[in-house]
Formats: C-alpha cells, structure tokens, sequence
C-alpha cells in the first residue's frame, strides 16, 4: 500500500520534488551517486533521480489510463456477450480472436507506425489490443455468473440488460477482475517499455523507466548502476500494485476475520 | 467384546472458526460389532458426517481430532500416522460419498478407478482386481456386469454409479464401510437400488457398516441401531425397531413426526382457473421434444403438485411457463389472457403476477446484495416504492416470512443459513403481489425439519393471500402434504393427472403405482418385503445377457 502511493505521489509531485528538470542536461556522463545527483547522472549526464521522478508519472500516469481503458471496453463487452448469448456473443467473440491472432507487439506496430506515435494513439492502441484479454476474462468469469438462478429471477422480473449487468454479474466478477487488473497494470507499462525500446513508445526526451533502462543498458558493461535503478522501479511497483490487489482480494473474498 | 471392530469412545472434535477453536462433536462414544449396521442420523451441523470420517482418522480442513479414542479393529487411529492411516483406510474401512457424480473422475473409466485402491494397496494384480469388480457389479445388480466397469461415470446413472462407487469401496475387502447419505441425491425409485445393494453387503457378506442419513425411514431399513444425533450430541441412541416404535426424546419424536397429512382443500371446479397451459410441446435442440403435449390447469388459491424423477420434463415445464424456454407448440393462458411464449415480449404485470422460487436458494440469492436490496428491488420495479415506504414494506413482509426485520434487514444474504435464505426467496416473490408462485423443489436442499418449516410457511401464505402454487418435487411425502390437484409426468408427458385423493387412491396408473410404493416408510420391514414381492418381476426385466 506504502509503496503505491509514494509512487503516485511522487508521479504527482514530481515537478516540485525534482531537483531538476526532467530533460536538463546537468553534469556529465553517468557519474556516480554524489550528493549533488542523487542516484547519478545517464547517458548523457542528465540527473538519474529527477528522471525517475519524472518517469514514474508519465510511466504510472500512461500504464493507468491504458489498463483502465481496456477493462471499461473489455469487460463491458465480455459481459454483454455473456448476458445476451446467441449471435451478439458469437460476432464479439470472433472480432476478438481476430485480432488476438495477431502477436500483440507487432499489431501495434503496425498501428503507430501507420498513425505515428503520440501519447493519445499509444493510450488507445494499447488499451483496444489488452482489452481482448479482459474481454475473454470478463466473459468467462460472467458466464459462470450468468447460469446463477439469481440472475434469472432479474430476467423473469424483467430487468433491463444494463441493470443486470450492473447490479448482478458486476458485484460477482469484481475479485478475478481486481486480480486481473494488478496484472494487465504491469504487463501495460512492460509493454510501453518495450515499444520506446523499439522507438515507437514515449519519445524522447520524455522519461519513461523502460526507456531509461534502455538508454543507459550500454552503463552495465562497465559495471556501472545507472540502468539498474529505473529496472529496480520498476520491480517496486510491480511488487507493489501486486501487494494491494492481494490486500483488495483478502478484504472481498471475507477472509479478514 | 470380542466382536466388536470399531470403538469410539469420549470423541471431542473441534473446528477453528472466528479465531478459535469450537468444539462440533461433543463426547460420542460408539461401537460397532462384525455385521452389523449404526444408523446415524441427524440434520445437517448434526457432525454425522464428521463423525463418520473420524471413524477413518480423518477430519475436514479446518477441523481436528481434540480428545477420545478411535480403535479400528484393535489398532488406535487417534494421533496415529499418516502412513499408518494409508494402510488402513480402503483395506480396513472405505467411505461411500452422498454424491457418487462428484466422486468419480470423470475422466477414467469405472473399472480403472475400481482396481486403483487393491492395486496400489498391493493386494492383487490389475487383471484379479477386474475380475473381482465384475463379481461385485453382479452381486450389486448392475446390469450387463461384464461391460458396465469400462464406461466412463457419464455414461451410468445416477443409481447405477452410486452402486458402482459402493463397489468399489469394496474392492479392498474392507469391514466397515461409511455410507455418507448415499442416496439423498437419488429419486426415490432409484434410491430402492442403491438400498437393496447395501442390504446385499451388509447382510449377505456380513460388512458392517455406519450409515448417515437425514431421513430416518431410510435409516429404519438398513440400520440395527440408531443413534439420533443434533449440535454433535447425542441425543438418543437404541435398536430400531424399539426407536421407531418408542422414541425418548422429544426431537426424535419430531424427525418421525414430519410426514403427517394436512387437512384437505376442496378442489372445486368453481373456482377461477388462472393458468391453463394447453397443448405444449418445448425443446431445447429444436428435434427432440423435451415436453410433449402437455395440458394443465391451475385454480385460484390451490396448489398443483407436479410429481416425476429428475430427468421428466418438471423444471423445463416451468421455464416454459416463465417463458426462459419458448414453446414450440401450444398455448398459455394466464389470468384470461395469452401469454407471449417467449419471456421478452410479455407484459411487466404478468411478469409481476407470475412469480418463481427455486430448489438452491444459495444460487437464487445474490451473494453480494443485502436483504434490504433483494426485497426491494421487486418493491421499486413493480410499484416505484422508495425510502420509508418501501422500508416499511420490507419489514411487514419479513414479518410475514417469520423473521426478526430489525436483525435480517441489513444482513447480507451470506450471513444467512439455507432455511432463512429461502425465506428471503419467498418475500422476493411475495414482494412482487404474484397471483402464481412456481415452486422448483423448494424443499429439496433443505433439512427435513427446516424443509418443513417452509412448507407451513407457504400454506400459512396461501390461507392468507389466495395464492396459488405450482409445486415441482420428487418428493411424494411433500405433495401428501401440501397438494389439492397432482400432476404424474413421465419422460416429458403428463401420464395422469387428478385430485388428490383420485390419485393416491387406487387404482393407480402402473408409474404411478411405482412411484408411491418406492416412498420408504417407517416400518423397517418395509424394504425386506418390497424387494420379495419385485424379485420376480425384476429378474424378469433384467437383460438375459
């Protein structure tokens, strides 16, 4: 919980807590921790821990957005397809596996490299692309939900299909969902990292942890730490998101007492 | 006493709920001597299943053995090792489970899960073992005993694998065998199967047994003793003919008590019929009717009883009539007007007045709405009530289900136990104002004594509102009880239908005729003298293979 929400602070408050600018070049080529730069400088002797600062807010900022895209489109249509069956099922669930037969990385490059890459097209590339995993989840998790006669006393009383998902298979579906999100949270900004690594991510000079790993990969060679620290972020948070969806799940599932 | 192969003395057995330990079977002692056959009996957090797996040494997750004494056939099993409980359970004493679906694999073949326990006990070769597991399929009336052991569980009834799952607890020649509810699951004709298979063992082959039921006219058939248990106590204990005839406590007096007559209703002609289902035919592949034909009426304020084994048509006749399933065929009236088939396009007040409760009322309950929110859904949908109103109305109707409304209001349906949560489904339907409540086995999940708690419960309603029910069961001592008109079904057809006098006096349809005689009763001759009078016709129908 702790961890989280230092890095949401930070990504908040990282223009007032960094000592300097996000792209300011300041000392030399990878120094070493000093007082003066915190955790050192990178490649080009910008300081490593205003970059980390910066980092965690566009990387946390853009991986949130994204992943909470994705389970709104996901799980909206893998509920419908549950609920209503028959051939509103059958048409989604085909227009997923067609794209899902597509290897993800290189859908999206194909996507960025025909519209070009700026934040908005990434956020939508990446959240359509990750939905069809929701989707495949939202629908199995509500299919189970759906045969429950509680459901079908909502149907016999005449409720609407939004109510029904709303108020019956939602409630029902939210601890595999929680559980999912954690995931698809971390597998996003993996996936962010990677694309900047191919150049089709955040560009520069905007700092983003997998980018900055890759930018300072060169550093391990000469035994230096500087890649190191972005990559050790990285794991905090992930080990982070992944404690409080535990904690999430613990309170929901009633094993608390 | 040199016979005896089971003791149990001063038993303690205690689960961790809540942050402790509570004790769930409190000091029972029992024995059992070669051959012969305790019934325990008791509903459900009575511990008789607890105390039927302590008998092997072994308890549920969360539960241990506190204090007392198992000896199986002179060797102790309290805090014995689990190396040592490997050896005995199976070869020593074997545990039948209630449902025999559940406890297959469903991926191997019957005869292969037969010859895993004396296999890997060491005590014969693959190819003895199967040999064995036909001998025991024939003594236990399987038919085609040679064949049946390579299909796979699907492939069998649900009879034919509960007598195929007693076999195998056989199949390490065990002395003792735990029945666990072996035939709660089954109709009561296939139930006459699986009894006649454990009379087999335990008078033929001098087994002994303990065998754990809710239903003490059941019990009364296979059992030489019973003990009564209620909270893990034990609350009486003696011979059954002697217990059947002159029970000591007042709770036992009850469980015999439960199946009596109510008074009649006047099925009149006069009054208005307000469902009349004519001519239906339904399907759910669109080739093979799953209904045929079916012709129905029910009156103003009386219940219809609609009887059959699982697998006659009875729940699909009620989708039909929800319309979840459209019919192919035929017509429903209700209240002077056709319904639509198909549930989307009727009305919002023939939704209201044609209300459904359910056999699970775990299912039936969503699990993360309150009490409040489950009652006053139908309350806002139907009549737009809010706030005090609409508190207010759950509470009379919570009163009128016989529950506090200050302490069940707020409480989530999880919090219930299975009898209240049925209760909630009762007021979810009441809420509506329904004319007609279709009733799926409401009773059958539930303990016999809650089970008929509910049932008083419905009549109490009918007095008092004029409702009518239809009421789906396989339980025939249910429709005695409460049913004005029955409906027999067989195989998706309605095969009589009548008052109910008409239909449980003679002459009876031969199905019928079946049905009613497969009802245990408390006379524990009753099996003894069934068995002799079909053994003539049975060996008849068996197959000459």
């Amino acid at each position: 919980m702790g961890i989280v929400t230092l890095n949401c602070l930070v990504a908040i408050f990282a223009p007032w807590i960094a000592p300097y600018g996000e792209t300011a070049v300041v000392g030399d080529v990878w120094q070493t921790i000093s007082s003066q730069f915190l955790l050192g400088t990178d490649h080009i002797g910008r300081d490593l821990f205003s970059r980390v600062l910066f980092g965690a807010r566009n990387t946390i900022a853009l991986a949130f957005i994204t992943t909470a895209l994705s389970f709104l489109l996901g799980s909206i249509m893998g509920f419908i397809a549950a609920v209503k069956g028959g051939w509103i099922d059958n048409l989604l669930s085909r227009m997923i596996d067609v794209v899902m037969a597509f290897p993800t990385l290189i859908f999206a490059l194909m996507i960025l490299s025909v519209l070009g890459s700026s934040i908005p097209t990434l956020i939508f590339t990446i959240a359509i692309l990750d939905s069809t995993r929701v989707y495949r989840l939202s629908r199995a998790v509500a299919m189970d939900i759906e045969v429950l006669e509680f459901v079908e006393v909502a149907r016999l009383r005449g409720e609407g299909l939004w109510w029904i998902i709303r108020q019956e298979v939602l409630p029902n579906a939210i601890p595999p969902l929680v559980a999912e999100f954690g995931l698809r949270f971390c597998f996003v900004f993996l996936f962010i990292a990677s694309l900047s690594f191919l150049g089709l991510g955040l560009q520069p000079p905007l700092a983003d942890w997998g980018g900055m790993v890759r930018e300072n990969a060169g550093a391990i060679t000469f035994g230096i730490l500087t890649p190191l620290i972005p990559a050790a972020a990285i794991a905090f948070l992930t080990v982070g998101v992944n404690l409080i969806v535990d904690w999430f799940l613990h309170l929901s599932s009633g094993l608390h007492e | 006493m040199k016979n005896t192969i089971l003791e149990i003395t001063n038993l303690h057995i205690e689960g961790f709920c809540e942050d402790h330990w509570q004790p769930i079977v409190k000091d029972i002692s029992l024995h059992l001597q070669k051959g012969e056959v305790l019934g325990l009996i008791g509903e459900s957090g009575a511990g008789k299943s607890t105390i039927g797996l302590a008998a092997m040494g072994y308890t549920r997750q969360g539960c241990r053995l506190a204090s007392g004494s198992i000896t199986l056939d002179g060797e102790e099993l309290f805090g014995a090792t689990d190396e040592d409980l490997r050896r005995v359970r199976g070869s020593k004493i074997a545990y039948v489970a209630q449902s025999a679906a559940a406890s297959f694999n469903p991926s191997h073949r019957i005869i292969k899960q037969y010859t895993e326990g004396p296999v890997h006990h060491g005590l014969m070769s693959y190819s003895d073992a199967e040999k064995e597991a036909i001998a025991i399929y024939r003594r236990l009336f399987l038919p085609t005993p040679e064949k049946i052991g390579y299909r796979y569980p699907h492939e069998l009834s649900g009879g034919q694998l509960q007598r195929a799952m007693v076999a195998m607890a056989m199949s390490c020649g065990p002395e003792i065998i735990v029945f666990d509810e072996p035939t709660t699951a089954l109709d009561v004709t296939t139930q006459i199967e699986v009894l006649a298979a454990v009379k087999e063992i335990t008078e033929k082959m001098n087994k002994a047994a303990l065998y754990i039921t809710h239903d003490l006219a059941v019990v009364a058939q296979v059992a030489h003793r019973i003990m009564v248990l209620r909270n893990g106590e034990l609350v009486e204990e003696g011979k059954t003919r002697q217990l059947i005839r002159s029970p000591r406590e007042n709770y036992t007096r009850e469980l015999l008590n439960v199946r009596s007559l109510r008074e009649d209703k006047n099925e009149s002609d006069r009054l208005d019929v307000i469902l009349r289902v004519e001519n239906v035919d339904a399907s759910y592949t669109g080739q093979v009717n799953v209904l045929e034909d079916i012709n129905l009426t029910v009156r103003r304020g009386r219940t219809v009883a609609l009887v059959g084994e699982s697998g006659s048509g009875k729940s699909t006749l009620a989708r039909v009539i929800t319309g979840l399933l459209p019919a192919t065929r035929g017509s429903i009236t209700f209240l002077d007007e056709e319904l639509s088939l198909d549930l989307e396009n009727r009305s919002k007040d023939n939704l209201r007045r044609l209300q459904m409760i359910y056999q699970m009322p775990d299912t039936a309950l969503n699990p993360r709405q309150t009490v409040r929110k489950v009652i006053g859904r139908p309350l806002q949908f139907y009549f737009g009530m809010h706030g005090k109103k609409a508190e207010q109305r759950i509470r009379e109707l919570l009163t009128s289900i016989e529950l506090d409304p200050d302490s069940y209001i707020d409480r989530m349906t999880t919090e219930l136990s299975g009898g209240e949560k049925q209760r909630i489904c009762i007021a979810r339907a009441l809420a509506a104002e329904p004319d007609l409540i279709i009733c799926d086995e409401v009773t059958s999940a539930l303990d016999q004594l809650v089970g008929e708690g509910i049932l008083d419960l419905l009549q109490d309603l009918q007095n008092t509102t004029n409702i009518s029910y239809l009421f789906i069961t396989h339980d025939l001592a249910t429709v005695k009880a409460i049913a004005d008109k029955i409906v027999i079904m067989l195989e998706g057809k309605i095969i009589e239908q009548g008052k109910k006098k008409e239909i449980l006096s003679p002459p009876h349809h031969e199905y019928t005729d079946k049905l009613l005689a497969s009802i245990p009763e408390m006379d524990p001759d009753w099996l003894d003298d069934l068995l002799a009078e079909r053994a003539s016709t049975f060996l008849e129908e068996k197959p000459t293979q």
